[in-house]
């Protein structure tokens, strides 16, 4: 994958396997944005191909990929901020209904049982995410913490098999990052959603992931569980840089 | 139907019954026929601005096309009128689906400018091609039903209004619903909309569709109505009038097109007592409104009876 004359991603390879929480580290510019939105299908790959349940997904179009199962959070807060916070999760459901503009327009008995099942079915979202009770403010009055969560309740309302969670954590203090922590495990848990997450916060990384993966420049530099990526040389040499270079950086300041 | 929108489409609904009994004047009649039609035009296009967020200036191409179709079908075709009407309704369907794949890649002013084009081609074909020219033509029959002609003007008021009525029940259903708050989304965020597995092309073609189809009902009372009609009533300036009435009522309610078509239709009325000033006096309403009372006229009534029962509650 490239943009112009930058070269993003290369040679990335690696399977998510289902049920797990697979997470996607690296310094910044190392192509992990990239990388969801090529699975999202936001950006189309140069070369090499993406399978998801064994259904070739490039050039296919986002909206198709969401509806195979794929859902998604964004680095930069994408919610539908001029509705309250249970319309957020029902635009989350509307893709899985029947209802159209003729349907909607004269109210037929289908479309309102539908539109009494999304509502129940939102409402037990929110109770799942602790969101319950903010229900019906505006979505842009939340605290980043709790629009983050949100934009992960509206992810799961679609129905996916597999959610990517774009920087879940980015500012947010250490209460709402255990918090969200728990939430990511109750996903892989308890609905049984594959999860693929890209975050810097190592704490949070480590000590939810089943597998991690590191890229540097666009290539993967490790892979493996977070024990061993801990103690991997290069993932360190990439993060803090050559101890020769630390060393020398320290002389320097003394 | 929620509580608000039900209590509101009461009033409306006996308003519209008591107003020829109360107002015995033909005259006033008459302003409230020709409110009505611009209401038709006005609550399309709020869906389409107010709630979906897509721009259109070229509402008046469709009413012309409403107009011009079924005009010349049951002149020339001697189609029955509702038969007429339907057809000009799906011209002006198709017409909108062959504008909106193209245009709908577009975004804000890029669109306007795009609608506005579209509404100027409508324009010029209808001077160089339209029967009769830039002059236009008459004879236009009757609006009428099953053999029956609607002759009076009281007759017609109860006509449009009725169809205004039931418009408008639909839109708050359409509005109301999963749909509705799909077209809502795409206001917000194309991006979160494709992640959420909604197919934005298909919904922003529908709603330009919807909006279409209305306008084009609008165009055919009107022309079944005045029974002469000629390019000049379907020029950019119609389309502009529109938006002012979207605008001034409040372009994120659906009351607010209904109201805004009234007092935009109703205010050169008003104004005739100024004799020549009437325009600047009207330019001058209009600035001023927009300056001073920007969410519209609906939206600031809402705001104003909550905060009445906020000081009400508070008083308890």
């Amino acid at each position: 994958m490239s943009f112009g004359g930058l070269m993003a991603l290369r040679n990335v390879s690696f399977d998510v396997i289902e049920g797990d929480i697979k997470a996607l580290i690296g310094p910044n510019g190392a192509g992990k944005t990239t990388l969801l939105n090529i699975v999202s299908g936001i950006h189309q790959p140069d070369k090499g191909d993406v399978f998801f349940l064994g259904e070739k997904l490039v050039n296919v179009a986002p909206a198709r990929i969401a509806r195979k199962g794929i859902s998604r959070t964004f680095q930069h807060v994408e919610l539908f901020g001029n509705m309250t916070v249970i319309e957020n999760i029902m635009v989350g459901q509307y893709a899985r209904t029947r209802s159209g503009f003729l349907s909607s327009g004269f109210k037929l008995p289908f479309v309102v049982k539908e539109e009494r099942e999304i509502q129940r079915k939102s409402e037990e979202i929110l109770e799942y995410i602790n969101l319950g009770q903010r229900k019906d403010e505006p979505a842009s009055n939340l605290p980043i913490g709790e629009q983050r969560t949100l934009e992960i309740g509206r992810a799961l309302a679609t129905g996916p098999r597999l959610v990517l969670l774009d920087e879940p954590a980015a500012g947010l203090n250490i209460k709402e990052t255990r918090n969200l922590g728990e939430i990511i495990r109750k996903i892989r848990d308890e609905l049984k959603i594959t999860v693929v997450l890209v975050e810097h916060d190592m704490d949070l990384v480590m000590s939810i992931s089943d597998s991690i993966i590191v890229l540097n420049f666009g290539e993967v530099i490790a892979e493996g569980t977070p024990l061993e990526i801990q103690k991997n040389h290069e993932v360190i040499v990439a993060y803090l840089g050559e101890e020769e270079e630390i060393q020398r950086g320290y002389n320097a300041h003394t | 139907m929620k509580k608000g929108d039900l209590l509101s489409f009461l009033i409306f609904i006996l308003l519209i019954i008591l107003l020829p009994v109360i107002s015995g004047s033909t005259y006033t009649i008459t302003v409230g026929i020709f409110s009505g039609i611009n209401a038709l035009v006005a609550i399309g296009l709020c869906i389409l601005m107010g709630y979906a967020g897509q721009v259109s200036l070229g509402q008046a191409g469709f009413y012309g096309i409403g107009a011009y179709i079924s005009s010349i079908l049951s002149v020339h075709a001697g189609l029955p009128i509702v038969i007429s009407v339907i057809c000009a309704m799906i011209v002006a369907a198709v017409a909108a689906m062959i504008l909106a794949v193209p245009a709908l890649r577009l975004k804000g002013h890029y669109l306007a400018v795009a609608t506005l084009g579209f509404g100027e081609i409508i324009y010029i074909i209808l001077n160089e091609w339209g029967p009769g020219g830039p002059s236009g033509f008459g004879d236009i029959p009757h609006f009428g039903l099953l053999g029956y002609t609607i002759g009076s003007t009281t007759g017609y008021f109860y006509l449009i209004w009725g169809l205004v009525a039931v418009v408008m029940l639909f839109s708050i259903n359409l509005i109301n619903s999963g749909t509705g708050r799909a077209l809502r989304a795409i206001h917000d965020s194309d991006m979160a909309c494709n992640a959420m597995g909604l197919n934005v092309t298909a919904l922003k073609i529908k709603v330009f569709i919807l909006s279409a189809v209305y306008a084009s009902l609008a165009g055919s009372l009107y022309a079944h109505y005045v029974t002469f009609i000629s390019p000049s009533s379907f020029s950019l300036f119609y389309s502009i009038l529109v938006l002012m009435m979207v605008i001034v009522g409040g372009i994120t309610n659906l009351w607010g097109a209904v109201i805004g078509a009234v007092v935009i239709t109703v205010l050169p009325e008003l104004l005739r007592r100024f004799e020549e000033l009437d325009v600047l006096v009207y330019g001058l309403i209009l600035t001023l409104s927009l300056m001073f009372f920007r969410k519209g006229i609906v939206p600031i009534l809402i705001e104003k009876i909550k905060k009445l029962r906020e000081f009400a509650v508070a008083k308890h």
